[in-house]
């Protein structure tokens, strides 16, 4: 496919921003009255961080992610993916979006899955095959090509999902939860993975949860965001290095962010009672 | 051995039950015409005799089964199959106007479905249309049909045709609608991702997701369009298929033939729905299904 010639960032400073919102506000319209899911986000996510959104349910760090995504439309304000809209980015395959469910076709199996974007895009054969490969080793899947989705566990599901987001190279990697409806045991698995396979490949990803240690192992930055109306509180930069083994969650540098994000959480008045 | 337990052995219970009642009903139903019969003849019989009478008659109210599978047996075993009275003969006639129909409405069907789910003017207007063109008694509207083509030239396979494609793209058309819209909200999100074109999110998407719609309505469809293709025959004259056969035989009071045709007529009925089903198992296991 065509890649638009204004792909090319303009300048060195929009160089490394990869997302910029600006006051950017989102309102729906439903039966109960208007809603405001997003209110004034402003946020710069620069090349190769690791953003984690956190909140509440409701707080709008999934609605975030999917104004990000062109997926939905802002109200108002505006943002900005690689300089251009959000629209023309998606139009451009600019990201890959990991959903909360694996949402693998069951009649492909896996090597196909991972095949559906790269067909959507027109890739050769061959150049498909390549990717797919190289994508389902990355995600430790080798061996699985053949199978169907039914015939693997929900972990190896959620894995291939992450394959087909990664096959067709976008820069920028946008993941809903992908790991909350698994247990901890394959959670914590796959967070480890997922941080080796950041490191190799220096994408940028924006990562939403509701786990605070998920967050602060995971990220370089972790946006806490609080409901009605969706917005930003708190940014946390992280201090840990970025070669994180599991148990660095034992370490007091670590419970210090998780304590701060804790605290940012419960500051945004969540859950009066 | 598992077959046998759980599908075998309840199936051949209820038909032996029915077969029994079926008996009955042929003893009761043949008993006053015999009374009359040996009060004329001036008999007697006793009751074993009597009973043995009222299953035996030549034109009974209630032809008892095994005279049925008699004359099934002698007119599809034991007749050239070129024969007017094999049949064989008249099944097949049925069946190539059944399948011919058959795939005219699930082309039809498909077509309508796309059409709903891609133009909303289409689903606001043709949609209580297809819905009210099955409520018309369509027994009214065969005999008619047949003449209507009849007087502009078509005879033969097409205007039997027509009345089963009448009958079978309606299902058809209604499972596409909901086969073709029913991949969730995080597939369609997902292509919307890749920013797939309308023609790949149909073809990748929608057409793989609504198979299984379309084999269940497919189902549906055949068995409609066997009624459409038997209903038919019964206006065309009475040539050749299972409705002309039951139109004969209820002409000449030959109700054992109208129980062998409609018996025939189950028969081809079962085939093509066993059909549909065999194909609709490859296709699942072709794409990955979980064996059930």
């Amino acid at each position: 496919m065509n890649q638009p010639a204004s792909t090319k960032p303009a300048t060195a400073e929009t160089a490394r921003q990869v997302v910029s919102a600006k006051s950017l506000g989102l309102t729906f319209q439903t039966n109960d009255g208007p809603v405001q899911a997003l209110s004034n986000v402003d946020l710069t996510i620069g090349k190769g961080e690791f953003v984690s959104f956190i909140g509440p349910s409701g707080c709008g760090k999934t609605t975030l992610l999917r104004v990000i995504a062109d997926l939905e439309k802002p109200t108002s304000g505006s943002i900005s993916i690689n300089g251009m809209s959000a629209e023309q980015a998606r139009e451009a395959r600019a990201y890959g979006y990991v959903f909360q469910a694996a949402a693998l076709f069951p009649w492909r199996t896996i090597e196909r899955n991972v095949a559906l974007p790269l067909e959507v895009m027109g890739l050769p054969r061959a150049e498909q095959a390549e990717r797919i490969a190289r994508t389902l080793e990355l995600v430790n899947l080798k061996g699985f090509e053949k199978k169907y989705p039914w015939q693997l566990s929900g972990g190896m599901q959620q894995r291939a999902s992450i394959a087909r987001a990664l096959a067709f190279d976008a820069d920028l990697l946008l993941m809903d939860e992908p790991f909350g409806a698994l247990d901890e045991i394959v959670r914590d698995h796959l967070n480890e993975q997922l941080l080796g396979l950041w490191g190799r490949t220096s994408k940028t990803i924006c990562f939403v949860t509701h786990s605070i240690p998920e967050a602060v192992y995971l990220s370089t930055r972790i946006v806490v965001m609080s409901p009605r109306p969706g917005r930003v509180t708190d940014v946390i930069e992280s201090t840990l290095p970025k070669e994180r083994p599991l148990d660095i969650r034992e370490t007091p540098e670590f419970l210090a962010i998780a304590a701060r994000v804790r605290d940012g959480l419960r500051a945004g008045h969540s859950y009066e009672d | 051995m598992d077959t046998l337990r759980s599908k075998i052995v309840p199936v051949s219970t209820i038909l032996a039950g029915i077969v029994v009642l079926w008996y009955v009903f042929a003893v009761v139903l043949n008993a006053p015409f015999q009374r009359d019969l040996d009060r004329r003849a001036g008999e007697t019989p006793t009751t074993m005799e009597f009973v043995a009478r009222t299953l035996a008659q030549k034109k009974p109210t209630m032809p008892a089964p095994h005279q049925v599978a008699q004359n099934f047996f002698e007119n599809t075993f034991l007749r050239k199959v070129t024969s007017a009275r094999s049949l064989v003969y008249h099944s097949w006639a049925t069946l190539s106007s059944t399948l011919l129909g058959f795939t005219f409405g699930t082309i039809l069907g498909i077509v309508i479905a796309v059409g709903i789910v891609h133009v909303t003017t289409l689903d606001k207007s043709l949609m209580p249309w297809i819905i009210a063109s099955q409520t018309i008694p369509i027994l009214a509207v065969a005999p008619m049909i047949i003449v209507v083509l009849a007087a502009v030239g078509i005879t033969g396979l097409i205007p039997k045709a027509l009345i089963s494609t009448y009958l079978s793209f309606f299902p058809v058309a209604v499972g596409m609608v909901k086969g073709l819209r029913s991949p969730e909200l995080m597939h369609l999100d997902l292509m919307h991702t890749y920013n797939a074109s309308r023609a790949q999110i149909f073809w990748k998407l929608r057409v793989p997701a609504s198979v299984p719609f379309l084999f269940a309505s497919m189902k549906v469809a055949v068995a409609a369009s066997l009624v459409g293709a038997i209903v038919g025959e019964l206006p065309t004259g009475a040539v050749a298929g299972i409705g002309a056969k039951l139109l004969a035989g209820a002409y000449y009071s030959q109700t054992i033939d109208i129980w062998a045709a409609l018996v025939a007529g189950s028969v081809v009925a079962a085939l093509l729905v066993a059909a549909v089903g065999l194909a609709s198992r490859i296709v699942e296991r072709a794409m990955g299904g979980r064996p059930a």
